[in-house]
């Protein structure tokens, strides 16, 4: 008989501040290793891939292997637009934060290639339903950014009347879900969308997104369970950024399996991607959307990247992991490592390359500008209060109309 | 009690069939299956079967089986799912096998449902109706017995309706479907067989020997928001809705007193117009569910009739409802608040 105490397990990241940053526990397999199977393939003839890490470019800036599908420079370009137009955007907003022209905002840096490359494989009609963490899914269709910095200001011209936070944007016709601050509720909700497609019989796939943490949530085993019933014609996206918050994703049960190979369960195909390769990132996305278009069902993807920046800003990650941690990162940084390969194709130099960043301040710094003539949070011409009564319902009940009243507004 | 429709279709010398409230929930269903290709009704059992209580039963084999399915045992599932469905265009009509089975479901339909007209300013909006049997009388314990209609009035953005026989159930149920927000439709399950008045241990009444069972064919609906007064009297107003009504009704005829009985039919939006003339009039008013006393329906009943009607009272509002305990199985008869209780509450009204 043990008579030994028993003990509980709290697991515990490889590296606390103070710490120099140690990413061992990720294998990283050279870029290119990793077979591409045909999409209509069986999910249990493919389940070495979840285990596995699709990379396309190498240290070098080459893209290799069977992922890379020789995208155009026109395309790649214009993904490296869009990855820099939104860390322009993140880094203007933070400091707009910082002046009080908004409550919080939250960056995605370091996840840009992740929206912005699988947006640019969806087309119109489809419907993605984000985190708080996907605004390159609006600004890779170059949605005009002073609509989202004047609802992120919750000025008089949020379309959203002030009544949401900021950045929880909701653009139907730009295939983007209204967001939601209850972790994970969206993953679902993608899987009854994508229902409905096949329901109507029509071409329409939907594409849901999750970070690393809210996994946790029954929504998301739910979410794969309805995948794996119906087959409905979605892409379900989990964001490993490695942090909730202060915790890592061990937390979260990623220490003891990754996050793709919970697809096998259900038998719902599962790959595991480098979220920092833009080449990676659009092949995937296409393999899984070409599923899920031709009628072949659900794909579970992990995007394994990394959150460089606080989880918002009323986060301060040198609390609890090292300072610094993002720059020693293994899979690099998504922008730099486009632009190396560009360059080494021979599209790309140094010069454009600053003359796009340099372009790009000025369209975002005049856009924000532009917003602020619109009122900032509390300030200058803000939606009424009266506000706070519209669209509860489709129309006012009796019972809110006489707080209205009461309310004097 | 006539209504409107009975009274045209009797007016044009047309038969009107008897049903009972689960085959006027399912013709209400096949109505809307049948003239809106966007609705569509999922649950547990809801598919081939055709529910636990059978509901939807026929349903899937005439409409086919993307119209009309079984889902697996996830309540947060069918709901979130029924949203996604929403969003896309869709007017889903989801099925929770028992009201108590809901709560894995609510962070749906209080944080989603509810809430994504008002967070997408009408972008997105959730029709969607989810039904659910409620409430006890079937020896049916702490697991399937519950009343937690509360809860959903609680929340902005939905809507909550409990119909008390065939007619409402069918009328309501039509218009919850084509209303363009989130209705939780609460069915009282004792009711699905016969209106019973509390008297447990008297044979069940059919509900063909009910007025209330002639249950037109074809389209109708009845308004959300509106109350019904079932009885008309001069002493004392009963507030109730769902089974309760008819212990009202029971209670009243028993003691003899002149009650005027309310059946709100719809909890939000409240018809507080209705309530406030008959309080207005009577001066007196008991409030009678079978939920849990505490945070129930009730007290805000009674907050809005001293609101509205103070100057009016004759006497202190009496509440009945079921004791603050959970739902027990082989004391169901003495938590069950049947009419001795709600005559009691009657004479003392009057007496105070």
């Amino acid at each position: 008989m043990n008579t030994k105490s028993l003990s509980l397990h709290v697991p515990e990241p490889t590296t606390r501040p103070g710490d120099a940053p140690d990413f061992s526990y990720i294998d990283i397999p050279n870029a290119g290793s990793v077979r591409r199977p045909d999409i209509h393939c069986d999910p249990q003839a493919m389940r070495d891939l979840a285990f596995d890490l699709i990379r396309v470019m190498d240290d070098e800036g080459n893209a290799v292997g069977s992922w890379n599908i020789e995208l155009s420079n026109e395309v790649l370009i214009k993904g490296l637009h869009d990855m820099l137009k939104t860390r322009i955007f993140d880094e203007r907003m933070l400091m707009a934060q910082r002046q009080g022209k908004t409550s919080i905002y939250v960056q995605c840096r370091g996840e840009e290639a992740i929206a912005c490359a699988q947006r640019a494989v969806l087309e119109k009609g489809d419907m993605c339903f984000p985190t708080y963490r996907q605004q390159g899914l609006l600004i890779a269709q170059d949605f005009p950014i002073e609509a989202m910095i004047c609802q992120i200001y919750s000025n008089a011209k949020d379309k959203l009347g002030g009544r949401s936070l900021p950045f929880f944007y909701s653009e139907k016709e730009f295939g983007f879900f209204s967001i939601s601050g209850n972790l994970g509720t969206q993953f679902m909700q993608a899987v009854g969308w994508a229902m409905a497609s096949a329901i109507k019989g029509d071409t329409r796939i939907a594409s849901g997104w999750i970070g690393d943490g809210a996994t946790a949530e029954s929504d998301f085993h739910a979410a794969l369970v309805f995948a794996s019933v119906y087959k409905p014609p979605v892409v379900m996206n989990v964001v490993n950024n490695q942090w909730a918050i202060s915790s890592f994703q061990g937390i979260a049960g990623g220490s003891a399996n990754n996050f793709a190979c919970r697809g096998h369960g259900y038998n719902v195909p599962a790959l595991r991607v480098d979220g920092n390769d833009y080449l990676a990132v659009y092949a995937a996305s296409q393999w899984a959307v070409e599923r899920a278009r031709s009628n072949l069902g659900p794909t579970l993807i992990e995007w394994v990247t990394y959150r460089a920046a606080a989880h918002s800003t009323s986060d301060d990650p040198t609390k609890y992991r090292p300072e610094n941690d993002a720059e020693s990162w293994p899979l690099g940084d998504p922008i730099e490592r486009l632009k190396t390969h560009l360059i080494a194709k021979g599209a790309w130099d140094d010069a454009r390359h600053n003359a796009m960043i340099d372009q790009l301040k000025t369209e975002v710094k005049a856009a924000a500008k532009e917003a602020e003539k619109h009122g900032t949070l509390g300030k200058g011409p803000v939606p009424g209060a009266a506000e706070m009564f519209n669209h509860i319902y489709k129309e006012l009940p009796p019972h809110l109309r006489k707080q209205r009243q009461e309310a004097g507004v | 009690m006539n209504t409107k429709q009975q009274d045209k279709d009797l007016a044009s010398g047309k038969h009107i069939p008897r049903k009972n409230m689960l085959e006027a929930i399912r013709d209400a269903l096949d109505i809307k299956l049948g003239d809106d290709e966007n609705v569509v009704i999922f649950g547990e059992d809801a598919g081939y079967f055709g529910g636990v209580f059978r509901a939807t039963e026929g349903l899937q084999k005439k409409y086919g089986k993307s119209r009309v399915f079984d889902t697996p045992i996830s309540e947060l599932g069918i709901i979130g799912a029924a949203v996604g469905m929403a969003a896309y265009g869709l007017r889903p009509v989801p099925e929770i096998q028992f009201a108590d089975y809901i709560l894995p479901a609510f962070d749906q339909i209080a944080s989603e449902a509810a809430r994504l007209r008002y967070r997408s300013a009408g972008e997105f909006t959730a029709p969607i109706t989810i039904r659910a049997p409620t409430g006890g009388g079937i020896f049916g314990g702490q697991t399937h017995s519950q009343s937690p209609e509360a809860l959903f009035t609680h929340v902005a953005g939905l809507k909550t309706v409990i119909p008390s026989n065939p007619y409402d159930a069918k009328g309501l149920l039509i218009a919850a479907i084509e209303d363009d927000d989130p209705v939780i439709f609460l069915e009282p399950k004792r009711l699905y067989n016969g209106p019973f008045d509390g008297h447990h241990n008297r044979p069940v009444t059919p509900w063909s020997a009910h007025e209330t069972s002639k249950v037109p064919e074809g389209h109708y609906t009845v308004p959300l928001g509106k109350a019904a007064v079932t009885r008309t009297g001069q002493e004392v107003t009963i507030l109730s809705y769902g089974t309760m009504v008819h212990v009202a009704k029971a209670a009243a005829e028993e003691t003899g007193i002149d009650a005027e009985i309310i059946d709100l039919r719809t909890l939000l939006p409240l018809d507080d117009e209705t309530i406030a003339t008959s309080v207005r009039k009577t001066g007196r008013c008991v409030v009678v569910h079978e939920a849990t006393k505490t945070s129930g329906f009730g007290g805000e009943l009674i907050a809005i009739v001293q609101e509205l009607c103070l100057n009016y009272l004759e006497a202190p509002i009496e509440r009945v409802t079921g004791w603050d305990t959970p739902y027990p199985h082989a004391q169901e008869w003495d938590y069950f608040p049947g009419p001795d209780r709600v005559g009691a509450a009657l004479k003392k009204v009057m007496e105070a």
